[in-house]
């Protein structure tokens, strides 16, 4: 059956915006589908989302956010597992008290059951630490045993774990599709009366946080490159127009000469790397380093499913994607130039038109996440609050295990 | 004396204002406080010092024209006296000598003279023809009398007198407009008077000027002699050097009006709307305006576009006073079938050709006034079809000034073949040969392997290109186009066609292509004096991003295009294309959000067409002149750029040293001037440089070294 929906997923991951929550959604069925054994719960429903996670990451691993949702749902698990863990451990401890008699039998298994408790919070608490890394298998050992050994018994408790992780994962849905509007909030906070904002291509984002500072009786003007080859910037300035916003659409070649008038640029992202490093749509570089050259902030508008756990390695080649060069060409205008067949067999004409642009960190003058403003520098540590260490290599896991 | 040379010692100046200029910023009392150096540095022991004696300001004048040359290296001693009143005396003496003697020998001569020999030590007055050292005196007696090195230096400049011997055709050319700028420097008197001497010259030379070319320069000699003859005033009491700095500030002064006027006047801007009206009653093209125009750009002409081509059309019979090339050329312009600085400059100078060709002049009236107002209606009627381009205003002002410079004496038939002659001179030395002489500079910086990256499409560069790869040079292209235009992929034709290896991409993508890219070549529209490279819309990006990876970005220029103007951005000057043309996407049906846009308020679609690069992201420019740091620019501009002509025998360093007196030539013809730490690459049209005994060691970013009969100079760059 994840199997199905994979594939399912492979058609949607086309649609950008939606992907994120689709995940999550995908990512819910299989976990409430998924029968989990009386031992080790929490074990098989990581397994399986992995499972899935790992044909969804291979699917289109340029797409971050899934991958970003699937190591969410693994952490939402394991957070969960935890919970139920620490409060099972308080039963027991409040049993522990009401009988007296096997002391040690018993006092043996709640120190035991302490200590694993207090690991596998300072996992959760302190992720990305040398120490928890080299604890990780004994803790990840440890949290399956004890979630066996204080669960084994009652199924009831079995039914409970599910149910939780799919109560956090609604929430976690929930935050995906209310980011927009949690970003926006903070929309005021940043854009001043007759400011003049840039911004590239088209976000739902980005254009929410306009919408909400509009709202608030702020007046602005914004100018929006169109973002050649997709042209979004055209729909979004269709919007803001219609929003009554003062819009200038202008073609990206003219981003460095109105730079120089502009006193805020606030782009979308398609995913924020852990150090702080943007994966944007296309040109967005461009702009940033006008922005950098005036001493225009440049400012990132990120949902935290866009936040992603790892470090990038020479994005803009690894993590981009080449699209078809008719939208740079027609291929009848240049049918003569393109032939391969003739003489020496390597083309005279080759047509580039990546997707995404890498923006590095030193760029970035601010990310607005829901979670509130924060330093391009500081992207590490938010992300390891929505992360756990164990789940950052999904695919070699997920490989191993299968 | 015969009338050849001295109209050449006439032309002298030209180049000369170069030494001159550097220094001419200096607050005089800077210059008082300098005489002690050239007493204390006679040329010939200064040799080793080149940064002393190659300064403009300390060269020793001659004093007497009887002085022979070997007795020129002491004359400084002599030259510059403690400003005492008795030696101011001497040298009042020796101003009315040589006034009436008219036979102090020629400053250029000595200059050149004492540059050489400081230069080259023993050797540098038999390497120069003699030519320059015979300049007959009498053409700069009046004023380069005060016996100081600095009052020569100005003078030298701006030779006044010039109208006494009107010998060959040539001089009398040049004579004309000098004469006007050399006026005001004559007075030497107190600020007052010369301020009031200056006003009465200035109305004076309108009214001259009014009149025609021969005039001025009598008024100018009248003035002079006025000038003198107020000279017995208080201030002559003043130290020598006072009057030769005082004399060297008015000479400035009036160097900078004759600038200024040469600067076109302040562009006309579209947001004052009583020049608007003016403008609106004048121009032949009746333009609508744009309705959502952008706030930022009202300063600029916003009309709709394509409306005017037909109304143009309907009006072609009755705009007879319109030659029909200039209005095939305008239409071409508006249409767009002609673009590109080059292509529309060509297409602009091939038109005016043709109507003067056509031009005869009405009864009444002189060729150079009537046929100047033609071509300024002409001009007024291309700038409602398309604003011009910079490198169109240089060659206006070029026709301009020669149409100027037609002597009086003239046939009508022969004033037009002369102008004939120019423009052609014009478009084949300033453009096409220009063109060739990048190329050749420029494939010198392409080699195997290379991969260089082009934006949009330069007539430059697609010459650059396609010649380094008919040398056989391997290497990849990289093209990036931007919206609306689309230039590059008519480049990317011509080129795939010719079997160069190109790879095409779009703006947007341009960080991700300069990772495999080693040089950035990009052409010009115009290069402004601060270095400001003003070019298609976009160019700046591309510069910003290759500076970024730290790859040189070669600008490739011709020198016409280059201008005196500075701008700091891109929006103070530009020009706005068809906003309709960035709502429509060809080819993407898909993408048609925006039709109707204009029924929205608050909707503006920019259409930019240039941009400004600022100089960092340069790291070469490639002009005609050789391959310059943006930082040069203005020495460019400054010494080529002054609408004259760069004409062989002019520059011709062997026909006239004095022109190049402050440099220092190479046999591979390099030229270095010292004094403006600049290295030239020079360009001998049929003969190479054989006289110069110059050769260049070594040259580095740092320093030149310079062998000269067995001796080695340094020169720090």
């Amino acid at each position: 059956m994840p199997d199905t929906q994979a594939l399912v997923m492979t058609f949607l991951t086309s649609l950008k915006n939606a992907t994120a929550r689709q995940t999550a959604e995908l990512l819910r069925s299989v976990i409430s589908q998924q029968r989990v054994p009386y031992t080790n719960q929490a074990g098989a429903l990581i397994d399986a989302v992995k499972a899935v996670g790992e044909q969804l990451i291979a699917a289109n691993p340029v797409e971050l956010a899934v991958g970003n949702i699937v190591r969410r749902v693994l952490h939402i698990i394991r957070e969960e597992d935890l919970s139920l863990t620490t409060a099972a451990i308080g039963e027991l401890n409040l049993s522990a008290v009401s009988d007296d008699e096997n002391d040690d039998d018993r006092d043996g298994n709640t120190t035991l059951s302490a200590a694993a408790v207090a690991a596998a919070a300072r996992s959760t608490l302190r992720p990305p630490s040398l120490q928890t890394l080299l604890e990780d298998t004994p803790v990840s050992a440890a949290v399956p045993q004890t979630s066996s050994s204080g669960a084994a018994d009652k199924s009831s408790r079995s039914r409970k774990l599910k149910h939780d992780v799919i109560e956090a994962v609604n929430e976690l849905i929930q935050d995906i599709v209310t980011c927009h509007e949690q970003i926006a909030e903070q929309a005021v906070e940043h854009i001043h009366q007759n400011e003049v904002i840039l911004t590239l291509g088209s976000s739902r984002t980005v254009s929410e946080f306009l919408f909400a500072a509009k709202e608030k009786k702020r007046s602005f003007r914004v100018f929006v490159a169109e973002g050649a080859p997709r042209y979004q910037g055209h729909l979004l300035a269709k919007e803001l127009v219609a929003r009554g916003l003062q819009t200038t659409l202008i073609t990206d070649s003219a981003v460095f000469a109105m730079i120089s008038r502009v006193n805020m640029v606030i782009v979308g992202a398609h995913a924020v790397m852990a150090n702080g490093g943007v994966i944007a749509p296309v040109g967005m570089n461009l702009v940033a380093l006008a922005a950098q050259k005036h001493a225009v902030p440049f400012v990132v508008l990120a949902g935290s499913h866009k936040l992603c756990p790892l470090y990038p390695h020479n994005p803009e080649v690894l993590l981009n994607e080449l699209r078809s060069p008719s939208e740079l060409l027609d291929f009848g205008e240049f049918s003569d130039c393109m032939d391969f067949g003739s003489g020496s067999g390597s083309p005279l004409l080759h047509v580039v038109n990546p997707a995404f642009d890498y923006v590095p960190p030193k760029l970035v003058s601010l990310f607005i996440t829901d979670a509130g403003g924060h330093n391009p520098s500081y992207m590490y540590r938010l992300i390891a609050d929505y992360y756990s260490a164990d789940d950052l290599v999904v695919q070699r896991r997920a490989i191993a295990g299968n | 004396m015969d009338s050849r040379r001295s109209s050449r010692a006439v032309i002298d100046p030209k180049v000369r204002q170069v030494g001159f200029f550097t220094s001419a910023p200096l607050p005089p009392d800077r210059t008082q406080s300098d005489p002690p150096d050239p007493i204390r540095s006679p040329p010939l022991a200064d040799a080793s010092s080149p940064g002393n004696s190659l300064s403009p300001v300390m060269i020793p004048p001659p004093r007497h024209p009887s002085d022979s040359l070997l007795r020129l290296p002491h004359s400084p001693s002599d030259a510059f006296p403690p400003p005492s009143p008795t030696t101011t005396t001497t040298s009042l003496g020796d101003f009315s000598d040589d006034v009436t003697a008219a036979s102090s020998p020629p400053p250029a001569a000595a200059r050149v003279r004492g540059r050489g020999s400081s230069v080259k030590q023993q050797g540098a007055a038999s390497s120069f023809p003699g030519g320059g050292f015979e300049v007959p005196p009498s053409v700069k007696a009046p004023s380069s009398v005060p016996a100081s090195g600095l009052t020569t230096v100005s003078v030298v400049k701006l030779p006044p007198g010039i109208s006494e011997n009107a010998g060959g055709s040539v001089s009398v050319e040049v004579q004309s407009d000098r004469a006007l700028n050399s006026k005001p420097l004559k007075e030497k008197t107190s600020k007052a008077e010369r301020r009031a001497i200056q006003e009465a010259q200035r109305a004076a030379k309108a009214a001259a000027k009014a009149e025609g070319i021969k005039t001025p320069a009598v008024t100018a000699l009248a003035n002079a002699k006025s000038a003198k003859s107020t000279k017995p005033s208080p201030q002559r009491n003043d130290s020598a050097v006072v009057v030769a700095a005082s004399e060297k500030k008015g000479g400035d002064r009036s160097v900078e009006k004759d600038r200024k006027k040469d600067v076109p006047h302040p562009r006309m801007q579209y947001d004052d709307k009583s020049r608007v009206q003016k403008l609106k009653k004048r121009s032949v093209v009746k333009p609508t305006e744009a309705r959502n125009r952008v706030e930022l750009f009202r300063h600029l002409p916003q009309y709709e576009h394509g409306t005017q081509l037909p109304v143009l059309q309907s009006k072609f019979f009755q705009l007879d006073t319109l030659h029909p090339a200039v209005y095939k050329v305008g239409l071409q312009y508006l249409s767009g079938d002609i673009c590109g600085g080059n292509a529309r400059c060509i297409a602009m100078l091939q038109a005016f050709q043709e109507a003067i060709r056509d031009y005869s002049t009405p009864p009444a009236k002189t060729l150079s006034r009537d046929l100047t107002a033609k071509i300024s209606s002409y001009v007024s009627f291309l700038i409602d079809c398309r604003p011009l381009s910079v490198s169109m205003g240089n060659a206006i002002r070029f026709l301009k000034s020669q149409i100027a410079k037609i002597p009086i004496s003239l046939s009508e038939s022969e004033a037009k073949a002369t102008l004939h002659s120019d423009i052609e001179r014009f478009i084949n030395e300033k453009i096409i040969l220009a063109d060739r002489v990048i190329v050749k500079h420029a494939v010198t910086k392409i080699r195997d392997g290379d991969v260089l990256l082009t934006y949009g499409s330069s007539s430059a560069v697609e010459m650059i290109l396609q010649h380094a790869h008919e040398l056989g040079k391997q290497f990849r292209v990289v093209i990036v186009d931007s919206r609306p235009k689309h230039e590059g992929k008519l480049l990317l034709r011509r080129l795939v066609r010719k079997g160069l290896s190109c790879t095409y991409t779009h703006i947007n993508a341009i960080s991700y292509i300069m990772h495999e890219v080693t040089r950035v070549f990009l052409g010009a529209s115009s290069v402004l004096s601060n270095g400001t490279v003003y070019s298609r819309v976009g160019t700046a990006c591309v510069a910003m991003v290759a500076y970024g990876f730290h790859i040189p970005v070669l600008v490739c220029c011709e020198a016409y295009k280059f201008h005196e103007r500075v701008q700091l951005d891109s929006i103070c000057s530009n020009e706005l294309g068809d906003p309709d043309s960035i709502s429509k996407v060809p080819g993407r049906e898909d993408i048609n959000h925006l039709d109707g846009w204009d029924k929205s308020e608050n909707l503006q679609l920019l259409n930019l067409i240039y941009d400004a690069t600022p100089s960092d992201y340069v790291s070469l420019i490639i002009t005609d002149y050789g391959m310059i740091p943006p930082t040069s620019v203005p020495v460019i501009v400054r010494e080529y750029g002054r609408g004259q002509l760069w004409i062989y025998e002019e520059c011709d360093p062997l026909a006239s040293p004095g022109r190049c007196s402050d440099a220092v030539f190479f046999v591979d013809g390099l030229i270095f001037y010292p004094s403006q730490h600049l290295v030239l690459s020079f360009w001998f049209p049929d003969r190479p440089p054989s006289g110069l005994n110059n050769d260049l060691l070594e040259r580095s970013d740092n320093f030149v070294t310079v062998a000269e009969n067995g001796n080695f100079t340094n020169f720090e760059l």
